[in-house]
């Protein structure tokens, strides 16, 4: 059994692309030439090159050492929260975006939720000089005021989502309506790993270099290649993805999926998709989600917002369907504690959303000398003020 | 023989008109389908509302949140169609997003569809090759007809493709967008519908998306065997309620 997708596109039962026959040419034209595009030895060159000269890769893997002493484990964390824009979602974006120009494209759309993903977009297209449009939620856009500005600065046209909630999934919603809308010129860059067949493989692929880097990084540290444990926080799923990739198959690395419990599980106000989640089709996927007994897609809740999506990728609703992956959810207030906590052991502020995987050492115990590399997604400057006025600081 | 196939072959231009069950009201349903019949349109669509509809525009999507909050469901929606055959004869069609069927089950949705005599589906986003796979031999059993959508994007051997598996009408949107655009036609549109029209398809075309008065219905359906109004009804409906529904229907066919 592989735990990597077919040739048709599913995870096990998950994935697929159950989008309306408007988006077949878009999505056709790009599952027919992803795998050889991005085979193509200029396309690898010009991305490791980015991602080396502009991202600043590899991204240290840093051993955590007063955390580790405190956890009584050892604690490599994945310094990813070190790329140029702060977080993994560049990766993503360098990569679509050399994969748009390659397929002609002349306008990028893209969603996002925090803004991190928009800001990456908006980043790489003003590398490229391409006219970039990015959908926010209104919810969103008042919450997250420092990257509609950013986005704004580096000349993308932020529309907001008014339909639905108005947040992260609505977004999507808009993303995919503008493109239904502009079929010819305009590449959709997905923030995560879901949507339609190609894009959870595609943008897994292009977070692989995270796994990639962790191999090499924890021989020279540590003399081998595997870690005991992988530990992600999972919203769509992509630096989770990035993170376990190379590992995927070889079962003697566990691998953990860490949820947003928000609230609580049990409060409704939560986005622990693969514990309230049931399987069902959202934006183009069929995967697990949060929806009512009837098929209408709930609006998750999270402090964060890049972990608040109603889904998750199908790759990991199959890591979690076969058990290949455990899956831990952390509420709001773990979460905030975990963050301030590695502020103060180690001079690192994460962005609340890795703050949720770094809460599971409270609640799962390690060996002593197991090896456990976290991916810490991205810093925390853009939720600043929501950690003030969590603490009261 | 199934009513959308006994529909199609009578000789006029056919009207068929999109409504969201639902909407305005929770229990508006069976007195729009029967004062649409009344006012001799052909076929009726019967949105089932989704809490996420990908290819809808604004009109659409309002009255899909604002049904959903007067209390739709899947199953509110069939009991108030329990009885519809006894005082409706023309085809009906329920149209709806995929993942509220497959949390109802896609065999028992049939099912009941062809208890209450629902004609036919449209399921934008359950694509041809999922349904052929896994879905055909179930609508068959229940005698319901799949109608597919080709764009003017769609190629010419996929539209063959889906010309092969249909049997009842194709569903042609009219440009690249969400419905509710009313933009008119322009050149582009009469090219691309001469252009469908001239494939001699085994099956008929109806055209859909941004038709919303008696000039665009007659631009359609000049090169189509009928056409589709959506949003602008819905329009009607906000703006008038469910009592004039006749005039609508009259400005249109006028
Ligand atoms: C720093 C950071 N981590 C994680 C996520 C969650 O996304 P994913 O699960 O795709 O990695 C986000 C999304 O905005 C993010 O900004």
């Amino acid at each position: 059994m592989s735990y990597n997708v077919n040739n048709k596109g599913y995870y096990g039962e998950f994935g697929g692309a159950y989008i309306p026959e408007m988006l077949y040419p878009n999505v056709e034209e790009l599952r027919q030439n992803y795998l050889k595009i991005m085979g193509e030895p200029s396309f690898q060159k010009e991305f490791n090159q980015l991602l080396k000269d502009y991202v600043g890769r590899p991204s240290p893997l840093y051993f955590a050492k007063r955390l580790s002493a405190k956890h009584k484990t050892k604690i490599y964390l994945k310094r990813e929260d070190l790329n140029h824009t702060g977080a993994h979602k560049i990766n993503n974006t360098i990569g679509q975006i050399l994969m748009a120009q390659r397929l002609g494209k002349k306008r990028i759309i893209a969603e996002t939720g925090a803004g991190q993903h928009g800001v990456a977009t908006a980043t790489v297209c003003a590398l490229m000089g391409l006219e970039c449009i990015v959908y926010m939620g209104e919810i969103d856009i008042a919450r997250q005021a420092p990257n509609v500005a950013r986005m704004k600065m580096l000349g993308a046209t932020v529309v907001p989502a008014l339909s639905g909630s108005r947040t992260l999934k609505d977004a999507t919603n808009e993303a995919i309506r503008d493109w239904i809308n502009n079929p010819v010129d305009t590449h959709y860059i997905i923030g995560s790993v879901v949507g339609p067949h190609p894009y959870p493989d595609m943008v897994a692929r292009f977070q692989s270099v995270v796994s990639d880097e962790i191999q090499w990084q924890l021989y020279e540290l540590e003399g081998t290649t595997k870690p005991n444990y992988v530990v992600a926080c999972v919203g769509g799923g992509s630096n989770a993805a990035g993170a376990y990739y190379h590992y995927l198959e070889d079962t003697e690395v566990k691998l953990i999926a860490v949820e947003a419990a928000g609230l609580g599980v049990d409060s409704g106000e939560s986005a622990a998709t693969s514990v309230l989640g049931k399987e069902g089709i959202i934006h183009g996927s069929k995967t697990l989600l949060m929806q009512t007994k009837d098929g209408q897609i709930i609006e998750p809740y999270s402090i964060s917002a890049g972990l608040d999506y109603p889904g998750v990728g199908p790759m990991h609703a199959n890591l979690y369907k076969t058990g290949r992956a455990e899956f831990i959810s952390i509420t709001d207030d773990e979460a905030m504690k975990a963050g301030l906590e590695l502020c103060k052991l180690e001079g690192i502020i994460p962005a609340i959303e890795s703050s949720h995987a770094l809460a599971i050492f409270e609640q799962k115990k390690f060996k002593p000398n197991d090896i456990v590399v976290l991916s810490l997604s991205g810093r925390g400057d853009k939720d600043l003020d929501t950690y003030i006025n969590h603490f009261k600081l | 023989m199934n009513r959308i196939n006994k529909k199609l072959q009578e000789d006029k231009k056919l009207l068929s008109i999109y409504f969201t069950a639902g909407y305005p009201n929770l229990n508006d349903t069976v007195t729009i389908i029967q004062d649409l019949e009344k006012s001799g349109v052909d076929m009726i669509e019967i949105g089932l509302p989704f809490s996420d509809p990908l290819a809808d525009g604004p009109t659409i999507q309002a009255s899909s949140t604002q049904a959903l909050k007067n209390g739709m469901t899947t199953e509110v929606l069939f009991s108030q169609l329990k009885d519809i055959r006894k005082s409706v004869n023309i085809p009906l069609i329920i149209m709806g997003y995929f993942n509220p069927m497959l949390q109802y089950g896609v065999e028992a949705f049939c099912k009941k569809c062809a208890e209450i005599g629902i004609d036919g589906l449209i399921i934008p986003d359950l694509p041809v090759d999922v349904y052929n796979e896994q879905y055909k031999a179930t609508f068959e059993k229940y005698e319901l007809i799949n109608m597919f959508l080709i764009t003017p994007q769609t190629s010419v051997e996929r539209i063959n493709f889906i010309d092969s598996i249909s049997n009842g009408f194709i569903y042609m949107v009219s440009s690249a967008s969400v419905t509710g655009s009313n933009s008119g036609f322009g050149d582009e549109q009469t090219k691309y519908f001469k252009r469908i029209a001239e494939m001699n398809l085994k099956n008929p075309q109806i055209i859909g998306f941004g038709i919303s008065n008696n000039e665009t219905f007659t631009q359609a359906t000049t090169h189509a065997k009928g056409a589709i109004i959506g949003s602008a009804f819905i329009k009607h409906l906000t703006n008038n309620g469910v009592n004039t529904i006749t005039n609508f229907v009259s400005s249109i066919l006028k």
